[in-house]
Parts: structure tokens; C-alpha cells; sequence
């Protein structure tokens, strides 16, 4: 049974880079990476199980904060042009 | 007890796996970045919330439930974050919702920089009231 459910989270996770090469803008990508992450994390978890070892769930857990952090990064860095500027400096500025 | 246990693990874990994959193939099929976010939400919560129930079902009470809760709760919280964060980004990047004609995008979803003349009025406002008050409170202290 959890081999069925990872190869269903397997097939989700091709689906989600096939959107991500096939992407037209950057947010199409920005949301496939955002997808294929959460379905990394689902698949350490299951795979866990599967193998016997539940110690993957730590890893899972930590990847799932990562992939929540760098999708929002992302976003700022492709509305902003930067990471680290405030929001004031860029008055009246277009990228 | 044992049984009923796996078998509700089963369950949820295979409907938790059809709704992953069918959250993939409407991410592949819709024709929208906006009904795209709706896709890549259903396997969000539907596809990993079920799944990772389903393995709750299978790990018992402990320390592995309590790991498994821990990941589930903040998949609820970070999920519906980062798929606003995408949408106000899209829409504040001028790309519409393919339905939409005539779409006034909310002053909410304008980014500051970006849009000058919301920005210099709201400014504006802003900066009379910060005087009157400091004037107010000239006043009060002479």
C-alpha cells in the first residue's frame, strides 16, 4: 500500500516538473517548484514508513519549512529584483 | 483492531494518492495560472492531509503521530500562504484571470514601487496625519 501511494505522489511529482518545464511564466515554475516540494516532503514520509525507518519524518519536516521559505523568497526576489531592500528605498522605481 | 486500523490507513492513503494525481493532471490541464493555484491546492491539503492521516493510522500513538501532526499542521499553515503570496504576485504582475474581461485589480494587491500614483496618494494621507497629530501634541504639552 505504500507503494502505491508513493508511485501516485511519484506520478504527481513528474506532472508538476512537466508543468514546470512546460511553464509559460515564472509563477507557472515558481508554483511547480512549490508543488514538487510539498510532494518531496510527502514522499520522504511515506518512503519512511515503507522502508521501516519513521526517523525520515525529521528530514520530511525540515524540508517542508525549507520549501515554504525558499518559494516565498523566490516570489519576493522575481517582484523585487532583490532580496534585501526595503520596501521604501523602491519608491517610484520599476525593477 | 489491528485489521480495522490498516484497513482505514488504507483508505486514507489511497484516496489521499487519487487526489494527488488528479491535482497533477489539473495542474497540467487547466489553461490558468489562478485554476492552476486551485489544482495545486487540492493536492495540498486533500492529497498530503489523507496521506499523512493514513500513515498516522499506521504509526500508532507516539512520537512518530506526534511528527506526522506537526508536518500536517504546518502543510495547513504554509500551503494557503504561499498560494496567496503566488496569486497577489501574478495579479500585481498584470497577468489576469483568463475569464476576466475588464478586471480592476484591488488596491490591496498593488505592490509599493511598483504602482507610483496609489502609493503617492496614500503617502500623502498618511504623512498630513502624522503632523497633525505631532501638532496636537504640541499643543497639549504647552
Amino acid at each position: 500500500m505504500f507503494i502505491a501511494a508513493s508511485f501516485a505522489i511519484l506520478i504527481t511529482m513528474g506532472l508538476a516538473m512537466v508543468r514546470g518545464l512546460l511553464g509559460p511564466t515564472v509563477y507557472d515554475r515558481v508554483l511547480a517548484m512549490n508543488m514538487f516540494g510539498t510532494k518531496t516532503v510527502l514522499i520522504i514520509a511515506v518512503l519512511g514508513f515503507l522502508v521501516g525507518r519513521p526517523d525520515f519524518l525529521d528530514l520530511a519536516l525540515l524540508y517542508a519549512l525549507i520549501n515554504f521559505v525558499g518559494t516565498l523568497a523566490v516570489l519576493k526576489f522575481f517582484e523585487y529584483g532583490d532580496l534585501g531592500r526595503r520596501l521604501d528605498s523602491m519608491e517610484g522605481e520599476r525593477r | 483492531m489491528e485489521g480495522i486500523l490498516d484497513l482505514l490507513s488504507w483508505v486514507f492513503l489511497l484516496s489521499g494518492s487519487f487526489f494527488a494525481v488528479v491535482g497533477g493532471v489539473g495542474v497540467i490541464r487547466m489553461p490558468d495560472l489562478f485554476t492552476r493555484l486551485h489544482c495545486a491546492g487540492v493536492t495540498d491539503t486533500m492529497g498530503a492531509g489523507l496521506i499523512l492521516v493514513g500513515l498516522m493510522f499506521q504509526a500508532g500513538l507516539g512520537l512518530t503521530t506526534a511528527k506526522l501532526g506537526l508536518i500536517l499542521g504546518f502543510l495547513w499553515f504554509s500551503s494557503p500562504v504561499s498560494t496567496y503570496a503566488l496569486a497577489r504576485a501574478t495579479l500585481a504582475s498584470g497577468q489576469e484571470p483568463f475569464w476576466a474581461e475588464d478586471l480592476e485589480i484591488p488596491e490591496t494587491a498593488r505592490i509599493p514601487g511598483r504602482d507610483t500614483g496609489y502609493q503617492e496618494t496614500r503617502d500623502s494621507e498618511e504623512g498630513e496625519d502624522v503632523v497633525r497629530e505631532e501638532e496636537d501634541g504640541e499643543e497639549e504639552m504647552g
